[in-house]
């Protein structure tokens, strides 16, 4: 298997939800491949934020995986013991959060945030932990790291913040990112030397970067490879030239044809047309249903 | 904006000193009892029995506060009594708040079936009235120091657990907790090291409002005569020895009604400027 991130048929549903209710990821596969970055987009609750969670082992309390794999590295996540899957993700696995503001713990230094993994998990001294949290620091082009990892959350600005947040994810040099809505609760002005900051610490570092977003403007500058979700089923898996040239399924293209664009503001909005709604609704029903007869899923 | 936040923080300032400075006198008085107390607080003399105050007719120097119907000073008697309501404020406050604390951040950060244990233990704690409750367990207890402190921390653990909980579930929820445990940390680390340095604010409020608490539970037991040996002065036993001689005397009765007044309200106001202090999210 030559994909870093593997997953397989990844089903969930809502833990005690009476027989026959609807999957909230519907037999889901994609790769990542090593130093390949993955867009995985769709509207809100398509489930795109629940497979990044799904792969860092985060998931909420009340959702349950019922079926699929999800390899990384070449192991199963689903088939470890939680003590083992908690140090193998904790070794080789890191997220970038949506909100910085609550990202980092209000009452701690940012220090010892990032130093923690570093210590407790790769077992370095905390000498070489904090040299390396101040390099990773000056490497985000943070203004002084010594005096910033003596401050806390506070003390920081939102984009400050959010290079904090990148400098921790890669600071144990994972393989594998998952970004989750990274530049949403940023200011506009912000965003983007944020996506460019990821976009360079991921290639320098070469990891492997799923990148779930709601934003094709974004997918388009940073990803190489896109999935895009409807209702918790992937409608599309296609590289994102080829994408942006011609969208393979009805849904994706309406999606595309709803970007604003700033070259023609009078041109309006373009909201996805109700028919081809229709059409994937039917679509992730029929998949539903093979689905059903397919196993003895009741 | 500077000027203002410098006001903000000068009004706090006075809140901390007014409840800060009286239960430091009190703490000093209970500490010092033996020796700035004017009179054995026991001694009983018929000839000076009911001298009002200093300031009234017929009072005699060296009794500020008056006597009571034997003939007891009432201030050496506030000041010993002050020294059974510290001792309950502070050794069942701080085991109401162990115990409370430990439960409610286990079932507000582990969820599960210890939140449902634990849960559903409050709900029938709050079913019970505690003053009930307080001279229910008494009885079986038999009365003395120990009983209160063990009533008081029984019937108010609950108070803790609930608001930690509460706190902690919406602690668990944040993102870095998410974080945390993607970095590969133990639940327990997490809850140790990252969700309970953001309820300790909270957890200190409570316990200085528990102290206050623990203060009014200890003078409505001896009020009632539960607490400890009727001999021992404390407060709520000169309250209910007062309240029978209300209309020749009511010194007896008004005098330890206004200590117990102000320490229990000097606990609240400690515990609330403290948050203000301390309070991350806040400062």
């Amino acid at each position: 298997m030559s994909a870093y991130l593997s997953i397989r048929n990844l089903s969930a549903v809502l833990k005690g939800a009476p027989k026959g209710t609807p999957r909230l990821l519907r037999s889901v596969s994609l790769d990542v491949a090593a130093g390949e970055v993955r867009g995985l987009v769709g509207e809100s609750g398509a489930g795109k934020s629940m497979i990044g969670k799904a792969v860092l082992g985060i998931l909420p309390r009340a959702v349950q995986v019922i079926e699929g794999e999800i390899w990384l590295d070449g192991v199963d996540l689903l088939r470890m013991t939680p003590s083992e899957r908690r140090r193998r993700i904790g070794a080789s696995a890191a997220l970038i959060p949506q909100d910085p503001m609550t990202a980092l713990n209000p009452s701690r230094r940012i220090g010892p945030q990032i130093t923690d993994r570093l210590v407790d998990i790769l077992g370095w001294t905390r000498a070489d932990a904090e040299a390396r949290a101040r390099e990773l620091l000056d490497e985000v082009r943070i203004p002084d790291p010594a005096r910033v990892m003596r401050s806390y959350p506070h003390e920081l600005s939102g984009g400050m913040r959010q290079r904090v947040l990148i400098a921790s994810a890669f600071a144990a040099e994972p393989k594998m990112i998952v970004a989750d809505e990274p530049t949403t609760a940023l200011d506009v002005t912000v965003q983007k030397q944020i996506l460019r900051l990821i976009a360079q610490m991921q290639a320098r570092h070469g990891t492997a970067l799923l990148f779930v977003t709601h934003d094709l403007g974004v997918v388009s500058k940073v990803c190489d490879t896109l999935s895009v979700l409807y209702a918790g089923k992937v409608v599309e898996d296609t590289r994102v030239r080829d994408f942006f040239a011609a969208p393979g399924h009805a849904y994706s293209a309406a999606l595309l044809a709803a970007t604003p664009k700033y070259t023609d503001p009078d041109a309006g909005l373009n909201p996805v047309p109700a028919a081809v709604i229709e059409a994937v609704q039917a679509e992730v029903a029929a998949a539903e249903a093979a689905w059903r007869k397919g196993g003895a899923h009741g | 904006m500077v000027d203002a936040r410098g006001m903000v923080r000068r009004r706090l300032g006075l809140r901390l000193w007014l409840s800060g400075g009286w239960l430091v006198l009190l703490a000093l008085a209970a500490l010092l009892a033996p020796w700035i107390a004017p009179h054995n607080p026991l001694e009983q003399d018929l000839f000076t029995s009911r001298l009002p105050p200093f300031w009234m007719a017929g009072a005699e120097p060296g009794y500020w506060l008056g006597t009571d119907s034997l003939g007891r000073d009432v201030l050496s008697r506030i000041i010993h009594g002050a020294r059974v309501a510290l001792i309950v404020a502070l050794i069942a406050g701080t085991a109401t708040m162990l115990i409370g604390a430990t439960l409610g951040l286990i079932a507000g950060y582990y969820r599960g079936w210890a939140d449902m244990v634990i849960s559903r233990l409050i709900d029938i704690w709050m079913a019970f009235p505690p003053v009930l409750f307080a001279i229910l367990l008494i009885a079986v207890l038999g009365t003395g120091l120990t009983s209160v402190i063990i009533a008081i921390v029984v019937i108010d653990w609950t108070r803790f657990a609930r608001v930690v909980r509460a706190e902690a579930m919406a602690q668990g929820a944040m993102d870095y907790v998410a974080s945390a445990q993607v970095a590969g940390q133990r639940r327990l680390g997490i809850m140790l090291r990252e969700i309970l340095p953001n309820v300790l604010p909270t957890i200190g409020v409570l316990l200085t409002l528990e102290m206050g608490i623990a203060v009014i539970v200890e003078a409505i037991l001896s009020f009632v005569n539960l607490s400890i040996s009727s001999d021992d002065p404390t407060w709520g036993g000169m309250i209910a020895e007062g309240r029978t001689a209300l209309h020749r005397s009511w010194w007896v009765l008004v005098f330890p009604l206004i200590a117990l007044f102000l320490t229990v309200l000097s606990f609240s106001q400690l515990g609330e400027g403290l948050k203000d202090r301390f309070d991350p999210v806040l400062r």
